[in-house]
């Protein structure tokens, strides 16, 4: 008897003070130089305009589409806003694990005063999708261990190249990407690349051409991984998110430079997990609203070298918040960055990710 | 004795029903006691592994989502190699719209994946169509229309072949096969992965527990010989890494190992190595050999060491006495009595080896991972639970063979903890 008086009063207590304190919110993102990016550019001004919210970080982007199919099945989510790759947003919206958005009603209009719907243009690949950045994958490369007379790699066939660089490389442990660079360096043609890869020809022609490095090649998953790996002097070569590598040189003074050429194009942003409920929804798309206008998004690229997704960001993306350098030669678009570049072709990839995953899975454990 | 009178107890009531209630009482005490645990394991352990293992035969996905098409399906002879007809294209086209709208449709494509490479891209593809499909015209020519890939007999084999509430798919697969459309039969070859990680799993325990033992016994026989004073300074030493979390101890391992690390930083400086041919320590089987050898030690030692206490030391003496070298003493006297702490700390590590993960996925690279790693895969990357299912319960078939083995060759009875 006594002790359920003591459990009573304690849950009044506890209902009592719950709405005086911080409303959580758990934000997924990449972690490393990219979430602290959206620490400064969003979470922390948002923080500061809504006390009442307390955004958790969550680095877990990387298994967003699987965490998320296991929570839906669980019949809990625990996220509210996750931070996606289109291919991946398309997948998540084609399983309905993503709420639909309407981009006009829920999001800002430019500063320039373009609707939201013309800002972000052709970068809304899907109805889910709420654009932030353009990134690329990209390599970088130790400079200090180039053989001596040959000419520095310039980029992402080099890597294939073991007779010229010599030593170990490190690639990402998914098909994304890789298969790409496979054929492209194996000679295919860039309009070609995508059909070949439907073809059994074409994926056994990309593994093929993956096969020759595969000895020397360390199998990253966590996106800070190569970039500690090239700090390391373990490899010589690793492909990486262009930010990362921006962060490691200019920030960390690292001895390592960017070969550009077939650097991978990408689109990047949030998604809302669908079901959530009514309150955490509203909380979400607020926080999205905020985090993804002209301004916030220019914000970013004061911190990272990826290029904001609305037009209207382009022209306030000026220098680096700390370090005063110019931000243009260090974005993926530049155009001495950009001679040769690959647009990595998202709805094909939310299709064809079940298909190859698997085999590429298999293919390196043979 | 039946016959005669039976005995009474005080009460007047026969003794052996007076004597059965109690010992009845007893037994009701004595299960009240440990029901609480019971009831613990049954809830978190028993009823989890009961439900996951289900998982390794459950398949209502294909039937629930396509209901429709599975009837009609019925009616298609399989070994014909013809497209379907109209009909079960219809049928498709029904169960379709309606999956597309609950969005059910994906998840059947991955389903069917695990099957056939393929199906989910065609199913991703269709569902995007199906929405503009004319109710009135052919649907055959339509789905052809959509992807080319609806003629393909082999991915109505798939369906019809899936389209039961109970499959052997995923165990087939879990070992290498697949349910062709003559029976039985082996997998691509550029798809038979699990055999050889199986093997690759039991090889690298058994190379782990060997080398356990081959450093541990040394150390235990320090530990129980030397004084209590020197003894225990070691034994802290043992401890101590046993006591530091494990993400820490593998991750110190990477810093060690890596060709740009300690080890090789040493080798090199010492002249052993040349500086441009440095070893390689990780991302290989000999990462996860010794990491995992580092980590499972303290199993081996803690048994082994608790059996030595117990080894009389007047047995040597004797021995000694009666005229036996070093050797003799040691392998006809100490050795023998010390193997029910071998036969323990071989059994916890082995155990505890072929299930770990960890460590494996951290220095183990892709020739070093374990079949564990590849169900975690399974679980919480690909979602096949079915395939992760399938592996675990062959996994823990497995180590009860082993242990049955064990048990023939060794004798359970002779396993000291303490």
């Amino acid at each position: 008897m006594k002790f359920n008086k003591i459990m009573l009063g304690a849950s009044v207590l506890a209902l009592s003070t719950t709405p005086l304190m911080a409303q959580d919110m758990t934000i997924v993102s990449w972690g490393g130089a990219y979430s602290s990016s959206q620490q400064n550019a969003y979470h922390d001004p948002y923080m500061a305009t809504n006390p009442g919210v307390n955004i958790i970080n969550d680095e877990s982007s990387a298994e967003a589409v699987a965490k998320l199919r296991a929570m839906a099945e669980a019949g809990n989510t625990t996220w509210d806003v996750v931070d996606v790759e289109a291919a991946d947003a398309i997948r998540l919206c084609d399983e309905g694990l993503a709420m639909e958005i309407d981009v006009d009603s829920q999001l800002a209009p430019g500063d320039d005063g373009s609707t939201a719907t013309e800002d972000f243009g052709n970068m809304l690949v899907s109805e889910c999708f709420i654009p932030q950045i353009v990134f690329s994958t990209t390599f970088g490369y130790r400079t200090d261990m180039v053989p001596e007379g040959t000419p520095a790699p310039t980029g992402a066939c080099d890597v294939f190249d073991l007779e010229t660089y010599p030593g170990k490389r490190s690639l990402n442990k998914q098909p994304i990407a890789n298969m790409e660079w496979a054929l492209i360096c194996d000679g295919v043609a860039y309009d070609d690349v995508y059909d070949m890869l439907e073809t059994d020809e074409g994926q056994a022609r990309a593994f093929a051409k993956l096969d020759t490095i595969k000895d020397e090649t360390i199998w990253w998953s966590a996106s800070a991984e190569p970039v500690q790996l090239l700090a390391d002097g373990e490899v010589f070569m690793a492909s990486a998110y262009n930010g990362r590598l921006f962060s490691m040189i200019a920030e960390q003074g690292q001895p390592v430079g960017m070969a550009w050429d077939w650097q991978m194009y990408d689109l990047d942003g949030w998604i809302i997990p669908a079901n959530l409920s009514d309150e955490r929804r509203q909380a979400a798309l607020d926080y999205v609203y905020f985090a993804t206008d002209t301004q916030r998004l220019a914000d970013q690229a004061k911190y990272i070298s990826y290029g904001p997704a609305r037009a209207s960001s382009a022209p306030l993306v000026g220098k680096h918040a700390t370090l005063g350098i110019d931000m243009g030669p260090h974005m993926p678009t530049d155009p001495r960055n950009a001679e040769n570049t690959f647009v990595k072709n998202y709805s094909w990839w939310a299709d064809y990710r079940d298909d190859l995953d698997e085999k590429f899975q298999a293919w390196l454990l043979q | 004795m039946s016959d005669s009178s039976p005995v009474i107890a005080a009460d007047g009531r026969p003794l052996k029903a007076s004597l059965n209630r109690a010992l009845r009482r007893q037994k009701i005490r004595a299960l009240l006691l440990i029901a609480p645990l019971l009831l613990f394991v049954l809830v978190t352990f028993i009823a989890p592994i009961a439900d996951m293992l289900f998982r390794s035969v459950e398949n209502d996905i294909v039937s629930n989502t396509l209901p429709r098409t599975v009837v009609a399906l019925d009616d298609w002879d399989a070994g014909s190699g013809e497209t379907p007809d109209e009909m079960i294209f219809a049928a498709l086209a029904a169960d379709l719209a309606e999956a597309v709208a609950a969005k059910r449709h994906t998840q059947l494509g991955t389903r069917l994946n695990y099957e056939l490479s393929g199906m989910s891209s065609l199913f991703r593809k269709t569902g995007r169509q199906v929405k503009k499909l004319d109710m009135d015209a052919p649907f055959r020519e339509q789905f052809l229309e959509i992807e080319e890939d609806w003629a393909d007999p082999e991915i109505w084999i798939t369906i019809k072949a899936n389209s039961s509430k109970y499959t052997a798919g995923y165990f087939l697969n879990a070992v290498d096969l697949q349910n062709g459309p003559d029976g039985i039969e082996a997998r691509p070859e550029n798809q038979r992965i699990y055999v050889k990680l199986f093997g690759r799993t039991i090889f690298l325990s058994i190379s782990i527990t060997l080398s356990c033992f081959l450093l541990g016994y040394p150390i235990a026989f320090l530990l129980a010989n030397l004084k209590a004073r020197t003894s225990n300074i070691l034994m802290i030493l043992v401890l101590l890494p046993f006591w530091t979390s494990l993400l820490v101890r593998t991750s110190a391992w990477k810093v060690l190992l890596q060709q740009q690390g300690v080890i090789n930083d040493v080798l090199v400086w010492i002249g052993l190595v040349a500086d441009d041919n440095r070893l390689e320590l990780i991302n290989n089987q000999t990462g996860t050999i010794i990491a995992m050898t580092h980590i499972l030690l303290p199993f081996m030692i803690l048994p082994l060491y608790s059996v030595m206490k117990t080894i009389p030391i007047t047995y040597v003496r004797a021995a000694k006495s009666l005229g036996a070298t070093n050797w003799t003493t040691f392998w006809r006297v100490y050795f023998p009595q010390s193997v029910p702490g071998i036969g323990a700390g071989s059994i916890l590590v082995f155990i505890l080896a072929i299930g770990y993960y960890i460590t494996p996925a951290l220095v183990g690279g892709t020739s070093g991972t374990f079949i564990s790693n590849r169900i975690a895969y399974h679980i919480s990357s690909s979602l096949n639970w079915g395939l992760g299912a399938a592996l675990g319960a062959i996994l823990l078939a497995l180590v009860l063979v082993l242990y049955g083995l064990y048990d023939k060759i060794v004798g359970i009875d002779n396993v000291k903890l303490g």
